[in-house]
């Protein structure tokens, strides 16, 4: 019972009979010897069979605690007397609790993630993350508000939101103005019943002035702050004037009558220019963010890029391009604001294209069916997207990518056509009118916030940068 | 051979060490495989456990995964290891994402005295069997691991092991407020090994 019998290990036999110990490593050439001498020691000390059965009774960390302190103590053999193993054994137990050592390779497992990953990355990753974080898109509008008596009529133009973050809104006769921000309503004008009711409403530049198009040919010029009317506008349509664009201080009114013409608000004789071109009613109307290029729709199903330039000299024709593609009226255009030539222009009823331009050369890039007639299209300032507003049978808004024209959303509420889109300065919020009598607002182009830096980067003209530095 | 594996086998210390981390070398290779550390075609089966196993062919990970097992084994048989610890984290960020916990408790007297135990192989395969499985399918309940994460194993000694040249003390990279998982032991009568899996918890769940 002083010495335990040796191990029935196999392998071990031979070592334990040469060395004659009861060691149980059977290779270690470096723990055999310490091994021995652990044992000795104790043999020495004759205590072997008083620390066994110790042992037996004291939990199992104390007794490794043990196994290994008696190692160290014949790595040095110096400190090995009684009083300082009793003086050691008492230090463990009060260390006892911090015993552990943590312990890592110093040379890391090799991230061989990297070659192939790396390329996967560039394959697939780029889209998570060179691109913003994928903006949520509300299905459903942040605003609804009433517009009843709205003119139900696909041919007018009866909203639009100002610089100034008001919008205009005609609802039979009346204009109305609803302050964008702080939600406020007021009465521009009731026009009296012969002569309305009201066919077209536009914003100044300024975001001060309103040009209101009428049903008796007239457009009458407000300005807002003053509520006031500064002057009438006639004899130059026959017919209702449905449709209106600012280009700084010429105003372009487009008529039931099919023509277009270019009115110089300041001076007496307004009527600068005459473009005789559609043989219907013009029922969209839009200049460039240049200011050289005019964009007009009409019932006769045709677009005409109309050039200041080619305008004034004498060309045989006026227009720059007449574009036939269209198989319905075209009312819904709009300019790309990160491309200068670039021009979308939407079908009514018949045709449900949307169809873009390269305006310089008149061709068509690319026609989408959406499969609804188009009433409105809006880029979004901030994004390569676009939005659209339809008719029967979902009177939905959709938002395009552009240019994989990949529908990101679609945006339903109205119950009716939606007739009338206009966007916010911001360029953030949209607001729609429709045939239901409601105007609702969405918010499908993202938050201010977001929206703040990014107009820095669409830059319309491509020496722009060039002009501000001189 | 028949009578041998009806009667249980004896078990060395070095025999156990030898199972408990080679053990360790094919768990560790089965989570990398099955957390998506390297890619999947790095890897290649092979039969152990009765199971079709999935070793790592990258000579660096491999190479790293032989030297760990084999200073495992050179501390598991002086009972000196207490734990056994392979952490992945994210490469972008070093945040420690899960945790594999191996316990082990060796038995002291078997250390100390060079005693054998007994105990059929057959039944320590099949433990080993069944942690191996439930690796495997923690897939299902992990947290997706959708970055490039890279691995460490940290390895829990008594205070008075000398420190190989090849090794460094390291901070124990425990995970804040983690969840745990326990999986199945195995135990060779000398070293039994406790397996837990602590992981990062998932914070979009929790909203």
């Amino acid at each position: 019972m002083l010495s335990p019998p040796p191990p029935p290990l196999s392998l071990s036999l031979s070592s334990v009979m040469d060395a004659g110990s009861v060691g149980s490593s059977y290779k270690s050439s470096s723990r055999c010897p310490l091994q021995e001498q652990f044992l000795q020691r104790k043999n020495n000390r004759e205590n072997l069979d008083r620390f066994i059965p110790n042992r037996a009774a004291m939990d199992f960390d104390y007794a490794h605690y043990m196994l290994t302190e008696a190692r160290k103590g014949k790595e040095n053999p110096a400190v090995s007397s009684p009083s300082r193993d009793a003086y050691r054994k008492k230090l463990a137990e009060t260390f006892n609790m911090n015993r552990t050592r943590i312990l890592a390779f110093k040379n890391k497992p090799p991230t061989t993630i990297d070659p192939i990953p790396q390329e996967l990355l560039s394959s697939y990753n780029p889209q998570t993350k060179t691109t913003k974080p994928r903006r949520h898109i509300r299905q459903s509008c942040e605003r609804t508000l009433d517009a009843p008596d709205i003119v139900d009529d696909f041919y007018l133009n009866l909203l639009d939101w100002g610089s100034s973050n008001v919008l205009a809104i005609a609802l039979e006769n009346t204009v109305y103005l609803w302050d964008a921000s702080n939600g406020s309503t007021s009465e521009l004008v009731t026009i009296d019943e012969e002569s309305g009711p009201v066919t077209s409403v536009s914003w100044a530049p300024d975001g001060r002035h309103v040009a209101i198009g009428l049903n008796n040919s007239h457009v009458q010029l407000w300005d807002s702050t003053a509520n006031k009317q500064l002057r009438t506008l006639r004899g130059g349509h026959r017919q209702r004037v449905g449709s209106l664009a600012w280009n700084n201080h010429i105003l372009t009114t487009g008529g039931m009558d099919g023509k277009i013409i270019n009115n110089d608000v300041r001076v007496r004789s307004h009527i600068v220019e005459i473009y005789r071109g559609h043989q219907q009613e013009v029922c969209g109307l839009k200049w460039s963010a240049s200011g050289q290029q005019l964009a007009s729709g009409g019932n006769d199903n045709l677009l005409y890029i109309w050039d200041r330039s080619v305008a004034a000299s004498n060309a045989p024709t006026q227009w720059l391009h007449r574009l036939e593609e269209h198989s319905a009226a075209v009312k819904a255009l709009a300019w790309c604001p990160f491309q200068g030539n670039l021009l979308a222009s939407g079908g009514g009823g018949g045709d449900h294209s949307i169809k873009f331009w390269n305006t310089h050369t008149g061709a068509c890039l690319n026609s989408v069916n959406t499969g609804s007639q188009v009433c409105a299209l809006l880029w979004n300032k901030n994004e390569r997207e676009l939005l659209s507003s339809h008719g029967f049978s979902q009177n939905q808004l959709i938002l395009w990518k552009y240019p994989s024209m990949v529908k990101m959303a679609e945006l339903t509420g109205h119950t009716s056509r939606v007739l009338y889109m206009a966007q916010s300065p911001d360029g953030c919020t949209v607001a729609s009118a429709a045939g239901d009598e409601t105007l609702r607002f969405w918010n499908v182009f993202g938050t201010p916030e977001v929206a703040k830096p990014a107009p820095k980067a669409t830059n319309p003209e491509p020496f722009a940068n060039v002009n501000r530095i001189r | 051979m028949a009578s041998r594996t009806v009667a249980k086998d004896i078990i060395t210390l070095r025999g156990s060490a030898a199972i408990v981390s080679e053990f360790f070398g094919y768990a560790a290779n089965s989570i990398l495989y099955n957390r998506g550390v390297y890619p999947e075609e790095s890897f290649a089966k092979v039969k152990k456990y009765g199971l079709p196993m999935l070793l790592t062919q990258d000579e660096g990970v491999k190479s790293f995964i032989a030297s760990l097992t084999a200073q495992l084994s050179e501390w598991l048989e002086s009972g000196k290891l207490q734990r056994i610890v392979l952490v992945i984290m994210s490469k972008a960020t070093n945040e420690v994402l899960e945790r594999w916990n191996f316990s082990i408790e060796t038995d002291g007297e078997v250390v100390e005295k060079g005693v054998s135990r007994e105990k059929s192989d057959k039944e320590i395969m099949r433990e080993i069997q069944a942690i191996m499985r439930q690796i495997a399918s923690s897939i299902t309940y992990l947290p997706c691991l959708d970055e490039p994460c890279v691995f460490d194993v940290l390895a829990y000694t008594d205070k008075d092991v000398a420190i190989p040249f090849t090794w460094i003390e390291s901070d124990p990279k425990l995970i804040a407020n983690p969840q745990m998982v326990k999986l199945h032991s195995f135990d060779t009568k000398i070293h039994k090994v406790d397996t837990l899996v602590s992981y990062k918890n998932d914070e979009w769940d929790e909203q």
